[in-house]
């Protein structure tokens, strides 16, 4: 009887909960899924159509302009937060002074809203450098980039500058569980601190690249935020990530089932990106 | 030996300077904030002769900010402690009973469903919640505690490994239920995971754009990034009222964080290395 009890709360504790996540996570998933086989545009009826969604998509440039830049922007965004934020958490970690001062500083951005610092970065780039460049009569930033065909850096600087704080704070975590002493053995068989890094930091933060590598590259795939507050997608499309132009022609321009078709897509690359990710750096772990 | 206890410069000099770059574009956007438009023209970065406290009037008034905090408090407050209350509990439930097969597979289907993105979802979410009625404050708040269960439950099965079952089985013999075994027993034994989870909630709700984007169609409803943006063809001209509502937008959080800076980064981290 006692069991019985026992085991009803266990469930009474679990299944509301995994009722709700069904239907508020997977069933519109599957129905994206559904969806994306037919020809609805979100209003009337609506015919299954079977692979002509997923065949239009070969064809649209503008779907493929958006993968292309949504992964160039993610693969360099990716690389250049983990060289930043690891150069801070390294310098972080040195004995230097005010390190709390320091170390609130570089985590600030982190509790900010992307949208609004997107909104400041674009102050930046369109008004205060163009000005400063004009009076320095340097007439290649003369203009606001994000107009022309280096709009995408400008998403690159601000994401950079807010994504470093996460990462820097994970590489920090990571640096502080390696012990003083392996550090002064390497000392004393003479490497260099080019030699220390590479053959002892980063193989016992190894755990910490990766984590950092899948949630950097997660994240920048879906990139979204960055793109409203600058550039809205522009100049033209040039800056449409794929999570934009599935919002703006799936819920604005009544593409509802042909932007499904994408969000499928989507959805394999990204399962594919995590899973090649995590195999390749598994293995290359070194467990202290 | 001395090498040790000897202050880097190196690191100094690139923390100064990378600190110059945090700390530079929020400077920029107070002085933008406090001029007014001849100012500006003339100078971005000086200190005004004057300083144009007007603008923060101004803001407010235009987006309706207090009732826009109030929106934003709201929606991150109740998201943030349903989510502990029932996060915690169901985690409890699937650490206490991995042996068996449902709760096992219940546990890989949350985890699972932290690799699908949020744009496969979104199309179909946001008319499934409008017919629902729910395409609003409340429904947003539905969707945090619904959309976090991926990653809460994997931080607390980790975190309930380490919390010993002694005290549980203690309270059994005494004639405990289930029930009452969680609320005082396990929950209180859980609050430095608790506090992550609050956090990383409380930022995520707080600082989120897309979802009441998507969710949100009564303007009335609006937190305050969204205002931003709602409200950005009416700045255009205005750069100064512009940055004084950005700036108050940022400011709860900004205080928020001065005071509790260690605690929330603490917490962060250790939801982050799980």
């Amino acid at each position: 009887m006692k069991s019985l009890r026992n085991s009803l709360a266990f469930i009474l504790m679990t299944v509301p909960m995994a009722v709700l996540f069904f239907y508020f996570h997977t069933w519109p998933a599957m129905h994206g899924i559904v969806l994306s086989f037919t020809n609805w545009n979100g209003f009337g009826p609506y015919h299954f159509v079977g692979l002509q969604n997923y065949i239009d998509l070969l064809h649209d440039k503008q779907i493929r302009h958006a993968y292309v830049f949504t992964f160039e922007f993610a693969i360099v965004t990716t690389i250049l937060v983990n060289i930043v934020s690891l150069m801070i958490a390294l310098a972080l970690n040195a004995k230097i002074k005010l390190s709390k001062t320091f170390r609130a500083i570089f985590f600030l951005p982190y509790v900010l809203s992307t949208l609004i610092v997107s909104f400041i970065f674009n102050f930046l780039f369109s008004n205060l450098i163009p000005s400063i460049a004009q009076n320095l009569h340097l007439t290649v930033l003369a203009q606001n980039i994000l107009g022309t065909q280096w709009a995408w850096v400008g998403i690159v600087i601000v994401s950079v500058w807010q994504g470093a704080s996460f990462n820097t704070l994970l590489y920090l975590a990571g640096l502080q569980t390696i012990p003083e002493d392996v550090y002064e053995a390497s000392n004393i068989d003479g490497a260099s601190t080019w030699m220390t890094f590479w053959r002892i930091t980063f193989p016992l933060i190894m755990p910490f690249f990766t984590i950092n590598m899948v949630l950097a590259a997660k994240s920048y795939l879906q990139v979204f935020d960055q793109v409203v507050g600058m550039t809205n997608g522009g100049p033209g499309t040039a800056t449409q990530s794929n999570t934009f132009v599935i919002y703006t022609n799936g819920l604005g321009g009544g593409e509802l089932a042909y932007q499904s078709a994408n969000a499928v897509v989507f959805l394999i690359i990204l399962v594919c990106v995590a899973m090649i990710q995590v195999r390749m750096t598994r293995g290359r772990e070194v467990q202290f | 030996m001395r090498k040790h206890t000897q202050t880097n410069w190196v690191a100094m000099a690139f923390l100064i300077v990378g600190s110059l770059c945090i700390l530079f574009p929020i400077y920029m956007a107070i002085m933008v904030s406090v001029k007014n438009p001849q100012e500006l023209a003339q100078s971005v970065l000086g200190i005004p002769s004057q300083f144009h406290w007007d603008n923060f009037q101004q803001a407010m008034a235009v987006t309706h900010y207090f009732h826009t905090f109030l929106n934003s408090l709201f929606i991150t407050f109740f998201a943030v402690v349903l989510t502990v209350l029932t996060h915690s509990m169901v985690a409890y439930a699937i650490a206490r009973n991995m042996h068996r097969r449902f709760y096992r597979y219940l546990y890989n289907y949350f985890f699972a469903a932290m690799f699908v993105p949020f744009p496969i979802l979104m199309l179909p979410l946001v008319r499934q919640m409008s017919h629902l009625g729910l395409a609003d404050r409340v429904g947003l708040i539905v969707l945090y505690i619904v959309y976090g269960i991926s990653q809460n439950v994997f931080l607390y099965v980790g975190y309930l490994k380490s919390v010993p079952l002694e005290l549980e089985e203690a309270a059994l013999v005494d004639g405990a239920n289930r029930w009452r075994i969680f609320w005082s027993v396990v929950f209180p034994l859980m609050a430095p995971m608790n506090a992550t989870v609050a956090i990383l909630t409380g930022l995520w709700a707080w600082k989120d754009f897309l979802l009441p984007l998507v969710m949100l169609s009564n303007p009335t409803q609006y937190t305050l990034p969204l205002v931003q943006y709602a409200f950005q063809s009416q700045y255009s001209t205005n750069y100064s009222l512009a940055f004084a509502s950005y700036l108050l937008a940022l400011l709860p959080m900004v205080i928020v964080y001065i005071f509790c800076q260690k605690w929330i980064v603490n917490n962060v981290t250790k939801g982050a290395i799980k």
